[in-house]
């Protein structure tokens, strides 16, 4: 069979970009507008939140322990090097609380609910169902697009609180279990190294990535073309989107966050 | 169902229609990337019409089917459904017009995660209709199809004509004025086929819904035009030669995104298109 390479012109592409953001930041301006338009479909959301937020949980769990146990356990040998072991839990404590916490929790969301909600979207697109939702009366960004994005910012929010809570406690059980640090003494000065902009920074970022996963998700999912194979598609694109998006978004907002508050 | 529907005259009346007609295409162009699938089409459906659209595989029947209820938009043309100018209409204006127009999907497009009963009231439950109303009228509805028996049962659990039969009892709970068939048949058995259409009849004879039935079976559509619905013996009786030309069927057939051919089943058998009478052959 022979190969036959299809020229894209550049131009084409730029313009298909251009469209794709269009057409997200339509969605998005969509999503944020129905919750001030009825029907608002709170049974949706709840169930939304059930399957994003209990849902998520075990995968929360697990990383936020992990990820503080291993913040602990890196920076420990250093900080005993300099007889400065007694820092590890303002370290562990100023990492999960405005970085970390926030974005590994937003990453593992992505994965798990960015790729969920486009493939549960693009099957509904290939199989007419989202036409058939248009064709009995409903509006599917109300019905669908809105209660997962209410659904994902609010808990990505309590998610990333439990993230930073057993981060804390994995570092706390390497630096008393494996370095003998005082109980108290890691959890005052954890406690202590936190001003009201870390626990701003920790806590406005997950209702943002929240609202990137979710609006991202259910864009790759309605613009689902091409069948099952599209569905594929657009369940990784959804995941690569999401994350890269959460990156970029992470920066910019810790930027700002020193902007107004000054750097530490 | 309990309610009986209004007369077609009255039922136009009664909702402000005075183009007389319970649909309407004018010159209606659709193109996607290079390719023209409807090419200024026209045509116009009677109130308590049945019209058979055919026309082979990606000749715009279906999409001829979302136009009529804007669920796509036309590049050019004009579309009005029961005096209603879908093509100038947002989508949140067409919401209102839906309500009256029932559609059965090629695929039958039931929603998976929802019950046979949810799939069925969606529509009422939208509308906020008090618990036991809906479901008398689903029940109604699942007893207009023989499938009572799957109330609370999930899509997945049914057959491929059984699925079909519910995207019916969906599509006619609200008692529309217009519904829109995509393939009904296609794919099935024919005794499952027979089913349907015997459906589709019912609907035609006891309720006078207007409809497009799009399909690739002309056999269905000629059982259409010999047959008529006996509501007292619930069933199909063939109609006897000389009065058939009294079914409210006419036939539309599509080619190269055209309408070549619109009239009853006595103006197609007479047809001395070439293409037509190979159609029909």
């Amino acid at each position: 069979m022979a190969l036959e390479l299809e020229l894209v012109s550049p131009v084409d592409v730029v313009k298909k970009f251009v469209l794709s953001v269009q057409e997200y930041m339509a969605l998005a301006a969509q999503s944020v507008a129905n919750f001030f338009r009825r029907p608002l479909y709170m049974g949706d959301m709840l169930q939304q939140a059930d399957l994003i937020g209990f849902g998520s949980l075990p995968i929360v769990v697990l990383t936020g322990l992990s990820v503080g146990a291993l913040l602990a356990l890196n920076s420990a040998s250093t900080l005993q090097r300099f007889g400065g072991i007694t820092l590890i839990g303002q370290l562990v404590s100023l990492g999960m609380v405005t970085e970390l916490g926030p974005l590994i929790t937003g990453l593992m969301v992505a994965g798990r609910n960015a790729s969920g909600m486009a493939s549960e979207l693009g099957s509904m697109i290939v199989t007419e169902q989202i036409d058939a939702m248009r064709a009995l009366g409903t509006d599917p960004s109300k019905k669908l697009v809105t209660p997962r994005v209410g659904a994902t910012a609010f808990m990505l929010f309590f998610l990333t609180i439990i993230a930073d809570l057993l981060g804390l406690v994995g570092g706390w059980a390497v630096a008393h279990l494996l370095f003998g640090l005082d109980t108290n003494q890691y959890w005052t000065s954890a406690w202590e190294t936190l001003v009201f902009r870390d626990v701003f920074s920790g806590l406005i970022k997950p209702v943002m990535f929240g609202f990137i996963i979710s609006t991202v998700g259910c864009y790759y999912g309605m613009s689902t073309t091409g069948g099952t194979q599209g569905v594929g598609r657009s369940t990784t694109q959804a995941v690569v989107a999401s994350s890269v998006l959460i990156l970029i978004t992470d920066f910019f907002v810790t930027k700002l966050i020193f902007a107004i508050f000054g750097v530490r | 169902m309990s309610t009986p529907a209004l007369p077609i005259d009255q039922r136009a009346a009664a909702t402000g229609d005075r183009s007389g007609y319970a649909m309407e295409f004018e010159n209606v162009c659709i193109a996607f990337d290079e390719k023209v699938v409807l090419d200024g089409i026209s045509f116009r459906l009677n109130h308590g019409e049945t019209k058979a659209v055919f026309g082979v595989a990606g000749s715009g029947k279906s999409v001829m089917l979302k136009l009529a209820i804007g669920l796509m938009r036309p590049d050019s043309g004009r579309i009005t459904v029961l005096g209603q100018e879908v093509t100038s209409e947002t989508e949140q204006e067409l919401f209102k017009l839906r309500s009256r127009v029932g559609i059965v999907f090629q695929e039958s497009a039931l929603f998976d995660s929802l019950k046979v009963w949810e799939n069925v009231s969606f529509r009422l439950m939208e509308e906020k209709i008090p618990f036991d109303e809906i479901e008398r009228r689903v029940r109604e509805s699942l007893r207009f199809v023989e499938l009572e028996r799957t109330y609370d049962m999930f899509p997945s659990e049914l057959s491929g004509g059984m699925r079909r039969r519910v995207a019916i009892a969906r599509a006619i709970i609200s008692q529309p004025e217009v519904l829109l068939y995509d393939s009904p048949t296609g794919g099935l058995d024919p005794v499952t086929s027979n089913t349907i259409i015997e459906l589709i009849m019912k609907q035609r004879d006891v309720y006078k819904t207007s409809a497009l039935l799009v399909t690739h079976r002309l056999q269905d559509a000629f059982t259409m035009a010999s047959h008529e619905f006996d509501a007292k013996k619930n069933e199909m009786i063939s109609i006897p030669k000389g009065q058939r030309g009294q079914v409210p069927l006419s036939f539309l057939i599509l080619k190269d995104g055209k309408v070549i051919f619109d009239g009853d089943a006595h103006e197609l058998a007479a047809s001395r298109d070439e293409y037509i009478r190979e159609y029909i052959s």
